[in-house]
């Protein structure tokens, strides 16, 4: 019988570096700085480590990815996930816990995104090309347009206007702005309006430069030890209630059914987290949520993929201020990757990181109020061909 | 009897004006403007648009292919087999290139007549196409245009019959390009005409008629190449014909397009032509190759009507800085986003038959047709996981609807900014696509799209073909 890992893991200690454009840093300083962040938070030693996951998607390739660490033979894994990379490794950590096979493992992730010289990230490859021994037939588009093809859609099936659309978009980036500039860590401090942001120079319509996220350097770090130890680390650990994952198989990219103003990958992991978790209703459960914002349109439709607002009613909730700090399910309070920045592999991890200031009261100035359970959510790939993780954390051992 | 079976015609949708040239380099311009491939088209793309539209039209298959142009992108490597591939002909077909002279066309067209005549294949493609580059200020920069154009050469069902043919060789030195060189070079203008043009056309043209029997009053049309309007009128008065008499060159509209100019020509006066009516059809270039054609329909009966008025109507202008950047003629700042990256030989070939021809898959037990985004042989159905279980199923000659769009200031492209879609196939399918000859203005969902042959990249000496929407006007 399949078991639910609610209350098996808990996370006793984390690390995030400040996110950015990071010259001063190479990949080995951000992994240096995330893990030894998280081994002081949690009061462990390096060798306390049994076992660590490392996740990233540019920086690194095998087990070798982690040796800037310096741990000692112990079992070390990459993975990778696309964007969602380090929700991966955070994942992999808890299983090998509730699994029983260590006790105190380490979940990194990490990105040096600002070495390549170039202009955001890489894009699809083109007909022929051949990185992994396939050959794309694709059209060497960039992330944003990946995207820009859902914001399209969904202003096109509610029928929402081309200004009413970018205005609706830029609540989030404004919102997200402000959150970040309460954030030290973040990649950027500026606080927008939804002028400046509807104003800003098109990267691909809808979404504009500040409808795109940081592309940044950064690392971040959990210890996760077996859920009926952590109060021997903390008095205060983050238990996980639920771990959701759903991998696409293309479908949306070659199935006319595929409707382009939802990610079913992201529906079906928060359905599983939600199972795992025992939440019934996310809207009025869930305290604080940390969401893949890669992009303004995202945000949207995450907010109906996660269930926080039904199918086509955003914009009531936007525009209520349900998701800003005050509000009632309070959205990417760090400054979301818009604003705390985007380097791939790090990012599910800084999500955590957030979510577990927050139900440790430890957010200061972006601290929501009696938070008892957090989501995270990060997304890998392209709407119609991407990969979904989802995780549910609680204050309380239930 | 053989003859031409159906017409074909290829011209790009842009326009650059000789006025903006001429004010460009602060020298006289001509009257009009040239055609000029895209940013994405070649040589080879503009063939198997023009053989595409000519295939619309008839109802057999060729069973050979000659192709001809004097600016192919490879000079190893056959064009005529990659244009059998993009529009799905038989491995069996004879293919063949021919090259090296403005005469190539219809070299071809004499081949391919030949051919057919000595019964080797039943029918043949003959498609001529050019993209030739004048160097910056020079007069072939204002007169040279890019364009193609295909014709079906067959026994049964004519358009029009060959009634005689007559053809010369000339070593004569008057448009040449050296191995390696970019640009036309040609000799002096009054040399080019009284010893060459003039002489070798006229002597052509009146032994033709005289041994088919024929004066200049017995034709309906005349249709003869020269470089340019200037010679193109001088030879109309020399040849004996009447203004009616002459078939309009189409150099202010278009240019001149090479190998395929006088086949264009020949293109439109065959849509205006009455059954009955003859033609007499000249090509020039190292000799000259002429003919006597008898029109048994009209070609409206057979495709749509005035396949080359409505292409060369149908345009967008663009500027000389557009120009020089699509023909790479002057070196740019190179962009800070990744460039697209090489194609492998192997994974070309591995899928050659999704990106030459856009196959897909349709699957036998759910019947759901399929475009799979990685190229990759489909093996396992999207819809109802049947494993194995598929037919193949073409797409390049389907039309489809524009599902969503992202128009990208980033993408790689020579036309920023970068316009994809998501198309839905009418009959099935979906594919994420680029697409071309289409401006941010007129993006919107639900447009009508059909699919067109481009050049995705280049890198190494080898281009990288596939498939692009384009909107159906």
């Amino acid at each position: 019988m399949m078991e639910s890992i609610k209350d098996k893991v808990a996370i006793v200690g984390m690390g995030c570096t400040r996110f950015g454009e990071r010259w001063d840093m190479g990949v080995e300083d951000l992994i240096v700085e995330a893990a030894y962040e998280a081994f002081q938070d949690a009061c462990v030693e390096p060798k306390d480590i049994q076992a660590a996951w490392i996740g990233t998607v540019f920086s690194g390739l095998s087990a070798m990815a982690l040796a800037p660490l310096g741990l000692q033979y112990i079992p070390v894994t990459r993975v990778e996930n696309m964007c969602a990379t380090g929700a991966e490794a955070l994942r992999a950590a808890s299983y090998a816990i509730a699994a029983g096979v260590c006790d105190i493992a380490l979940a990194i992730g990490v990105e040096k995104l600002k070495d390549s010289g170039q202009t955001g990230v890489a894009g699809a490859g083109v007909v022929g090309d051949n990185p992994d021994g396939s050959s794309a037939i694709v059209s060497g588009y960039s992330a944003p347009a990946s995207f820009a093809y859902l914001g399209n859609r969904y202003f096109h099936q509610y029928n929402i206007d081309r200004d009413e659309g970018k205005r609706l978009l830029a609540e989030i980036a404004v919102k997200n702005h402000y959150n970040g500039s309460l954030n030290p860590k973040a990649h950027f401090h500026n606080i927008l309006t939804v002028d400046q942001v509807t104003k800003a120079p098109i990267v691909a319509w809808p979404l504009g430069l500040f409808d795109c996220c940081g592309v940044s350097d950064g690392g971040a770090a959990a210890i996760v030890v077996r859920a009926d130890l952590a109060k021997n680390f903390r008095s205060d650990p983050v238990y996980v209630k639920g771990l959701g994952i759903s991998a696409g198989a293309r479908q949306g990219s070659m199935r006319q059914d595929y409707d382009y103003v939802h990610i079913d990958e992201n529906v079906f992991a928060s359905r599983l987290a939600y199972s795992e978790a025992g939440i019934k209703d996310p809207r009025r459960e869930i305290s604080v949520a940390e969401v893949h914002d890669c992009f303004t349109c995202h945000e949207l439709i995450i907010y109906e993929d996660m269930g926080f607002s039904p199918r086509g009613k955003a914009k009531e909730d936007i525009d209520g201020g349900t998701f800003t700090l005050k509000g009632a399910l309070p959205v990417n309070t760090d400054g979301g990757l818009k604003c705390f920045g985007h380097p791939l592999g790090a990012s599910g991890l800084r999500m955590m990181y957030e979510v577990y200031l927050q139900l440790q009261g430890k957010a200061g100035p972006r601290q929501v109020k009696n938070p008892r359970l957090g989501l995270t959510h990060n997304m890998g790939g392209t709407p119609g061909a991407g990969i979904g993780c989802c995780a549910i954390v609680g204050n309380e051992k239930g | 009897m053989i003859g031409i079976t159906s017409v074909g015609v290829y011209i790009p949708l842009y326009r650059l004006s000789r006025q903006d040239i001429g004010k460009i380099w602060g020298i006289g311009s001509g009257q009009g403007e040239k055609a000029v491939a895209g940013y994405d088209e070649d040589v080879v793309t503009m063939a198997v648009g023009a053989a595409m539209d000519c295939m619309k039209k008839s109802k057999t298959m060729p069973k050979g292919l000659y192709f001809a142009s004097t600016s192919a992108p490879y000079t190893e490597k056959q064009i005529a087999a990659i244009i059998a591939g993009a529009i799905d002909l038989d491995e069996e077909c004879h293919t063949a290139d021919f090259s090296n002279s403005l005469r190539a066309g219809t070299s071809a067209m004499k081949s391919a007549i030949d051919a057919v005549k000595g019964g080797s294949v039943e029918n043949a493609l003959v498609v001529a196409s050019d993209c030739r580059i004048g160097a910056p200020k020079g007069i072939f920069e204002q007169t040279l245009g890019d364009g193609a154009v295909a014709l079906s050469i067959g026994s049964g069902d004519l358009i029009a019959s060959i009634e005689g043919s007559y053809s010369i060789c000339s070593d004569f030195t008057d448009l040449w390009r050296f191995s390696g060189d970019a640009f036309v070079r040609s000799g002096e203008a009054r040399f080019l005409d009284e010893a060459g043009y003039i002489p070798t056309m006229q002597e052509s043209i009146s032994k033709l008629m005289k041994k088919c029997s024929f004066e200049p009053a017995d034709f309906y049309k005349a249709v003869f190449y020269a470089h340019d309007d200037r010679t193109h009128a001088n030879m109309a008065k020399k040849l004996g014909f009447v203004n009616a008499q002459i078939q309009n060159p189409m150099f202010a509209k278009i240019g001149n397009t090479g190998t395929a100019s006088t086949l264009i020509m020949l293109a439109a006066a065959l849509e205006e032509a009455k059954p009955g009516d003859r033609i007499l059809f000249a090509n020039y270039g190292d000799g000259c190759d002429a003919f006597i054609l008898r029109v048994m329909q009209k070609t409206s009966q057979i495709g749509t009507a005035s396949i080359v008025a409505d292409q060369i109507a149908r345009k967008v202008n663009i500027d000389y800085g557009r120009y020089l950047y699509w023909r790479d003629l002057l070196p740019t700042e190179a962009s800070s986003r990744p460039d697209r990256p090489a194609a492998s030989l192997a994974a070309r070939w591995r899928e050659r038959k999704t990106i030459s021809a856009l196959y897909g898959y349709k699957c036998r037990r759910c019947g759901t047709p399929q475009l799979h985004p990685l190229g990759q042989v489909a093996r396992v159905c999207i819809m109802c996981q049947a494993k194995d279980d598929f037919e193949y199923y073409r797409f390049s000659d389907k039309t489809g609807k524009l599902f969503t769009y992202a128009v990208d200031q980033l993408q790689p492209t020579r036309n920023p900014p970068g316009i994809n879609g998501v198309v839905d196939f009418n009959g099935g399918g979906r594919f994420i696509c680029e697409l071309t000859d289409c401006s941010i203005d007129n993006v919107k969902i639900g447009m009508p799209v059909e699919m067109t042959f481009r050049k995705m990249s280049q890198d190494k000496g080898i281009v990288n073909y596939f498939w692009k929407a384009k909107p159906i006007v």
